[in-house]
């Protein structure tokens, strides 16, 4: 299927960061993530766990607790601000400022009127919520000890709050704590520490149910302010709690990395007497498991080893179905790699700086599968370091290897970039005044224009040349739509921009006359990745659910190639892979061959050969090795698998027709974690 | 030529009484387990036997308390029959015919009239699959009844009791078999199945290994083969089930019980260790460590006063809940092997074999009871598979019980092997065994065979090694070790053209040692070490060397690997007789001229009994036991069994007792024995035209006893002037068990009447 050379890169040094909180929005389905750097990312649980919004954090403000209330999302920080975000322009809103030192939690009531926020005075402080703001509307009985955790009983009358050593239950009407739960500090030896009552639920039926430092998940009557029952379940921190909709189970999450389900059953079978149990154990995770969601069919949890797990429970499961397995996020469902092809060159886009690596040579030629030896090693050219507080959002080099653009929330920067002798680089002054920010950033093939994904869907189209950048035109999608644009797509002859928003619309504009072209008919799930065909300019895009389309941009509509995929299907195996397809490349050899590649793979889709059909072997390469000539012919289909290189972050093909395969092995990101809470494992 | 129906092959003594769980009587008095045929009661507080409920005639495999009748227990066995007993007095009241072989049996509360016993199906061909059947009881007066009325409830369970369990008041019943577990309630009718696979990534084993259930809750206990505890949890949905699962067992779970008020749950296995896990506290628990063996069966009595642990050695451990132990009973310890032979210690007439890794037992047959433990390799047993252990591989003792040679091996390859043979005094004022000399490396080679002369002046030890020489073993005064009294040091070392020895033997008088060298035979002379005589009966190595006892101590036989048994004549050095049989193990009678030679046949093994002097054997039968038997041992009897005709005659002075494959230890019972036996119980059997209440039988026998006691009152004061510890009022009274007698006050007449010297009895 065609023979590359292949430059595997592992000098990437990627680190996600850990999950610090998250929130799970039932009616429109979708996660809210926060990190420890101040990431927001946003879930599509309906669109195959797809990582649909990425706000960019800011070294200012850290989020501790994250909030939605119907459509929007509140988050609160250290910083002591109550932040609400614009989810269209992935920016915050605005900030306001509690006053009462950083904050630790936040809560919505079920009616959605009121938020309450737990501070480090102590203070409880109800916000009350508008159309386009918050309020502050009053302090609760102010206590002694900082409040870790919040939750409001359902009738929105009562409060039940976390602080050191003890549970306050809280009227809301008038303010005053109504019953002081002191929590036991646990084993002796551990008495001199205080009891961190780390997470608080409160039931309909009046009862809490708290986990804390030392271990323990305690349930309590919060009606008469006692103690129901206690489960120790972890000899360190219980982290985080997640209560089911329905009230008959709950999760807690422990610094063990494991997650312990508890449900509500009766003692005798059809009885009445029901009673807290502990039932399943998981351990999902390595490390401390900061946040957990609990979704009806599945446990969502994430801690400080970085993964998202959507753990399935089986028994809420009535068909086996790819949303019912065990799914684990581990890299962002964006490329944070761009390619010079001419020259060479890889950009690396972390949150605080860029690097700019020139890629190794190799001597001789091998056997395929030979590792040759490498004459001249990869060089770092450059690190950027950004300016600001604000993280990088997206970034972009152009193919020549001379341009270099990246932007944040706030800013834009575009660099002329020169490297024969003496690497130089310098900033391109007087940028047009449009270009304020940008959420995708891209080159034209030859590098004289800038694409700048803007807000409000809008595409910004800049000329480079040495003198000046000149703003040439704007594209406006004609639905109106306000959606984010992520992803970009020109075509090699410059003619075309095929645009992606998180609306799973997709435009093509014509650049030449600098006009909108046509719009792809719409599909339910949102694209992962796209490219326009250099020679027969027809756009290729992969969605969420990894579904392949082909459309052809001159004769407006899918290809011949694209109706069979849709008639015929794709196959079973394809549809069930765990991460969304990130890239799309087209070999220059073979104009009817295009790579994709995800996480775990990538594979050469010939158009000129049949679909596979659910019957035949899907991954069929060592079977093939082993057939002669002519059944080779008759056995082989499409999809050319290959797995050899792992935790992909980017594949592309450089002019020179070699590979880039940049990876990123999860056992490095694991070695760059600090050390798990030790546990006595048996017989060590 | 001999009717075998006089004697019959019989479990009597050393059975396994770890094979089923106990049970603990409501009272918590009385502790019921089976041992082979019968059933035994102990005490549980002074480990006494106090009954034995005999009558099954195959291995008794169930054992319940009848619930409506507390006083009353079911007992099943692989005889096809059910049978209910009245365990305070011993008596067997009904015997309910089933017909089938029933592998367990379950009463429950809720099912009056009812019991459930596991059964094989009956239609299907393979002999694996099992049911649970409930079995009506009919009502019928009469000592034996058919039953007959059974009804189907689980299939394809396992016959394991264990593994199937009564939950909450018999509402519904579990059970496990394989990786399936399966409740059937009796008020739906309705059968829930869970299964669980096979393993995981993880390496875990799912396998179920057996099922408890919580008294109070609807909640089921299982373990797991790879030591995990579940607990299942919400089992009347079909995908809604729960369990959560609990683990700290390192290897599979051997048993798992609640306490009847279901605060805790118990479990067991190879650790050794009980755990107590607190019921709903999660992984909270307690645990009573260093039982000394795996743990087979747990049991709790009714009222959660007293735990019951049986385990792999055979030894079942009664502790109060406060974790003390209040008794212990152990019966005759079978490792896997028996690698000494069996002895007969001539003092207390116990037999001595292999017991406890490192230790050899001393058990009495008569008893059925471990009187104690020799610690003999003295070293610490740490369990793990593939661990090499230091081994007891020989042991002998000499006629008089005042010395005990050993021999302890170990093996970690081919090349290192080490021997320490270790010579232990009788103690009179401590009545045990003490180390008197300790030999490492005796011989070169392994140690094939070691024998004490029978000569009561000077004992002397012959060992035979693998290294070529056979070596004799004087005891010395050592003129250099002061105050270490005498020791025992090699005497001789004798060899025979660099031929292996195997066999040694001394003639009943010690004047004569016979040596076996391969296929040769060589007698000497202990006291000149001179060499006197060969025989040789080739091809085929000597196997088995014996000196004829008695009147026929001029003959010496011996068996070899090709089919030979021969007997020379000492006096005329030749062959009396030979004859090919392929005895593989020749035992004598150390109190009569009398030979026992077990040979193999075809998957089963004969027995040969015969006198040296006359080539015609006493007495034979045929397949005494499947496959072959290991070792034997005559065991001499307490007083001379009377009346015996010709064919039994050898059966009169001693026991033959022999271990077979299955390591289950048999002997031979004659038919007037067992009459006897049968005659004893039968005083306590009523008439059937009285009502049997319990009161009766308690009067019936005050009254027997005291009617009893009037007549040997008076026939003794009728009689001689007696010393009073004579008069057999007194030693009734003190050789029942304190616990069977009547009150004091009723005795104390009795006593005092009996110390009395009448005064016509003077006249």
């Amino acid at each position: 299927m065609g023979e590359f050379k292949v430059h595997r890169v592992r000098f990437f040094g990627y680190m996600p960061s850990g999950i610090r909180c998250m929130s799970f929005n039932e009616r429109a389905e979708r996660l809210a993530l926060g990190r420890l750097d101040g990431t927001l990312e946003i879930f599509n649980f309906k669109d195959s766990f797809y990582q649909e919004k990425v706000i960019p954090g800011n070294d200012s403000r850290s989020v501790e607790a994250v909030c939605w209330v119907a459509e929007r999302l509140f988050t609160a920080g250290l910083n002591g601000e109550i932040t609400e975000y614009d989810l269209e322009n992935l920016c915050p809103k605005y900030s306001l400022d509690a006053f009462g030192g950083p904050i630790w939690t936040v809560a919505c009531n079920a009616q959605g009127t009121h938020l309450a926020v737990g501070c480090e005075d102590g203070s409880i402080k109800l916000f009350e919520i508008l159309p386009e703001k918050i309020r502050f509307e009053r302090n609760l009985d102010r206590q002694k000890g900082r409040v870790l955790s919040l939750s409001w009983h359902e009738s929105g009358t009562r409060i039940a709050a976390g602080m050191l050593d003890m549970i306050r239950i809280f009227d809301v009407q008038s303010g005053h704590a109504t019953h002081r739960m002191l929590v036991d500090r646990g084993v002796s030896g551990m008495r001199n520490h205080e009891c961190v009552v780390w997470c608080v639920a409160f039931l309909s039926d009046l009862t809490v149910i708290s986990t804390d430092s030392s271990g323990k998940v305690q349930v309590w009557n919060a009606a008469m302010g006692i103690l129901s029952s206690t489960h120790l379940v972890s000899k360190s921190d219980v982290l985080s709690l997640a209560v089911s909709k329905d009230e008959s189970s709950f999760v807690v999450g422990t610094s063990e990395g494991t997650v312990v389900q508890f449900q509500f059953l009766a003692n005798i079978l059809g009885g009445d007497e029901k009673a807290w149990v502990r039932t399943k154990t998981f351990k999902p995770h390595t490390h401390d498991v900061r946040a957990l969601a609990e979704i009806g069919t599945a446990v969502v949890s994430g801690g400080l080893d970085t993964q998202l797990v959507v753990r399935p429970l089986l028994d809420k499961v009535d068909i086996m179905s790819y949303d019912n397995v065990l799914h684990k996020i581990h890299f962002p469902h964006r490329s944070l790699v761009s390619c010079a092809q001419k020259a060479g060159m890889l950009l690396f886009q972390f949150p605080a700086q860029l690097e700019v690596w020139r890629l190794g040579e190799s001597e001789g030629r091998g056997k395929p599968g030979d590792t040759l030896f490498v004459k001249k090693n990869p060089e770092k050219l450059l690190q950027l370091k950004r300016k600001g507080e604000d993280h990088i959002s997206c970034s972009a080099i152009s193919p020549c290897g001379g341009w270099l653009a990246y932007s944040t929330v706030s800013s834009l920067r575009v660099y002329r970039l020169q490297c024969d002798e003496h690497v130089s680089i310098s900033k391109v002054p007087k940028l047009p005044k449009v270009l304020r920010s940008a959420h995708q950033l891209s080159f034209s093939d030859d590098s004289s224009k800038l694409f700048a994904a803007s807000t409000h869907s809008m595409v910004h189209v800049i000329s480079l040349s040495q003198s000046e950048c000149k703003h040439l035109h704007t594209f406006k999608p004609k639905s109106g739509s306000t959606e984010p644009v992520h992803l970009l797509a020109a075509s090699k002859d410059g003619k075309w921009l095929a645009a992606a928003n998180r609306g799973c619309e997709i435009h093509i504009y014509n650049l030449h006359k600098l006009k909108p072209h046509c719009t792809v008919p719409i599909y339910g799930s949102c694209p992962t990745a796209m490219g326009i065909h250099p020679t027969s300019n027809n756009l290729l895009m992969v969605h969420a659910d990894r579904q392949i389309f082909e459309y052809s941009i001159v004769e407006k509509q899918y290809t011949d190639w694209s109706r069979r995929v849709q008639r015929e299907g794709l196959h079973k195996l394809w549809l069930e892979r765990d991460t969304p397809v990130t890239h799309v490349t087209f070999n220059p050899r073979n104009a009817a061959q295009f790579m994709l590649h995800d996480t775990y793979m990538f594979c050469i889709i010939d158009q000129s050969l049949p679909l596979p059909d659910n019957k035949c072997q899907f991954y069929n390469q060592i079977t093939l090795k082993s057939l002669s000539e002519q059944e080779r012919l008759s056995h082989a289909h499409a999809f050319k698998m290959c797995t050899k290189y792992q935790h992909l972050l980017f594949l592309g093909l450089l002019d020179d027709e070699s590979l880039v395969v940049v990876q990123r092995p999860l056992t490095d990101i694991a070695s760059q974690l600090p050390a798990p809470v030790r546990l006595k494992k048996f017989a060590t | 030529m001999v009717a075998s129906a006089e004697v019959r092959v019989a479990r009597c003594g050393g059975s396994r009484i770890n094979f089923i769980e106990p049970i603990i009587t409501l009272d918590s008095r009385f502790l019921l387990c089976a041992s082979g045929d019968a059933v035994h009661v102990y005490s549980t507080s002074t480990e006494e036997r106090v009954h034995v409920l005999q009558g099954h005639v195959d291995l008794v495999t169930g054992l319940r308390l009848n619930s409506s009748n507390h006083l009353q227990v079911y007992s099943c066995s692989l005889d096809g029959t059910v049978k209910l007993w009245d365990f305070t007095d011993g008596i067997l009241i009904k015997t309910y015919i089933v017909g089938h072989k029933i592998f367990s049996l379950y009463v429950s509360k809720f099912h009056e009239g009812t019991v459930f016993i596991i059964l094989p199906m009956e239609s299907s061909a393979n002999t694996e699959a099992f049911q649970l059947v409930a079995l009506h009881l009919p009502k019928t007066t009469g000592p034996e009844v058919e039953a007959r009325d059974i009804l189907s409830v689980l299939r394809d369970v396992s016959p394991i009791p264990k593994a199937t369990s009564f939950g909450r008041g018999g509402e519904f019943v579990a059970s496990a078999s394989g990786l399936q577990l399966s409740v059937y309630f009796f008020r739906k009718q309705k059968t829930y199945r869970f299964s669980l696979k096979a393993n995981d990534k993880k390496g875990a084993r799912n396998r179920f290994t057996c099922v408890a259930s919580h008294p109070n809750d609807d909640c089921i206990a299982t373990g797991h083969e790879d030591g995990k505890i579940r607990l299942w949890r919400n089992f009347s949905q079909k995908k809604e089930y729960t369990y959560s699962t609990e683990h700290w067992h390192h290897s599979a779970v051997n048993a798992l019980h609640f306490t009847p008020e279901g605060t805790e749950l118990l479990s067991g296995g190879v650790e050794s260790v009980l755990v107590l896990w607190r019921y709903g506290a999660g992984s909270k628990k307690d645990f009573v460590p260093r039982l000394g063996s795996a743990i087979e069966h747990i049991s709790v009595s009714p009222d959660g006063s007293l735990y019951c642990t049986s385990h792999k050695d055979n030894k079942i451990v009664v502790m109060k809940s406060s974790r003390d132990i209040s008794a212990i009973i152990q019966g005759l310890v079978k490792g896997e092997t028996i690698r000494t032979d069996l002895l007969i210690d001539p003092r207390t007439k116990a037999l001595v074999c292999n017991g406890k890794p490192g230790h050899l037992q001393f058990f009495s047959l008569r008893h059925d009871k471990q009187l104690y433990n020799l610690d003999i390799v003295q070293q610490e047993y740490i369990h793990e598979a593939g661990l090499h252990q230091c081994e007891v591989t020989k042991a002998a003792i000499d006629a008089q019980g005042s010395w005990l040679a050993t021999v302890e091996e170990r093996q970690e390859n081919p090349e290192e092997l080490d021997i320490i043979l270790k010579l232990w005094a009788y103690d009179e004022s401590t009545q045990s065994f003490h180390l008197n000399t300790s030999i490492s490396m005796a011989h070169e080679g392994q140690i094939s065979a070691m024998c004490f002369s029978g000569d009561a002046e000077a004992t002397m030890l012959v060992t035979t090694g693998r290294d070529g020489h056979f070596k004799a073993w004087l005891l010395a005064d050592h003129p250099d070790a002061q105050g270490e009294g005498a020791s025992w040091s090699c005497d001789y070392v004798g060899s025979y053209h660099r031929r292996e020895p195997t066999r040694c033997c001394f003639s009943a008088d010690g004047s004569l040692l016979a040596v076996g060298f391969g296929e040769v035979v060589t007698v000497w002379s202990p006291s000149t070490w001179e060499l006197l005589v060969t025989f040789s009966q080739p091809p085929g190595d000597i196997r088995d060397l014996c000196f004829g006892r008695l009147s026929c101590s001029k003959y010496l036989l011996g068996t070899t690997t090709k089919n030979l048994l021969c007997c020379w004549n000492l006096l005329t050095c030749s062959l009396e007789w030979s004859s090919t049989v392929d005895v593989i193990l020749l035992q004598p009678d150390p109190l009569s001229e009398n030979m026992a030679a077990f040979s193999r046949a075809s998957g089963s093994t004969d027995l040969f009994v015969f006198k040296p002097s006359e080539p015609r054997p006493l007495f034979s039968q045929k397949a005494v036991c499947s496959g072959t038997v290991r070792r034997a041992v005559f065991a001499p009897r307490e007083e001379v069994l009377e009346g015996c005709d010709e064919s039994t005659q050898w059966l009169s002075c001693s026991r033959l007792y022999f271990l077979t494959e299955h390591m289950e230890l048999m002997t031979f019972s004659t038919k007037s024995e067992e009459d006897q036996i049968i005659a004893s119980s039968k005083q306590l059997v009523i008439d059937d035209s009285v009502a049997v209440t319990p009161f009766y039988l308690l009067l019936g026998k005050h009254r027997k006893s005291q009617r009893e006691t009037q007549d040997s009152v008076s026939s003794h004061t009728a009689a001689r002037i007696q010393l009073p510890q004579g008069s057999p009022a007194i030693r009734e009274l003190l050789h029942t068990p304190a616990h069977v007698l009547p009150s004091a006050s009723f005795l104390c007449n009795m006593f005092v009447n009996s110390l009395l010297i009448s005064k016509s009895g003077v006249r």
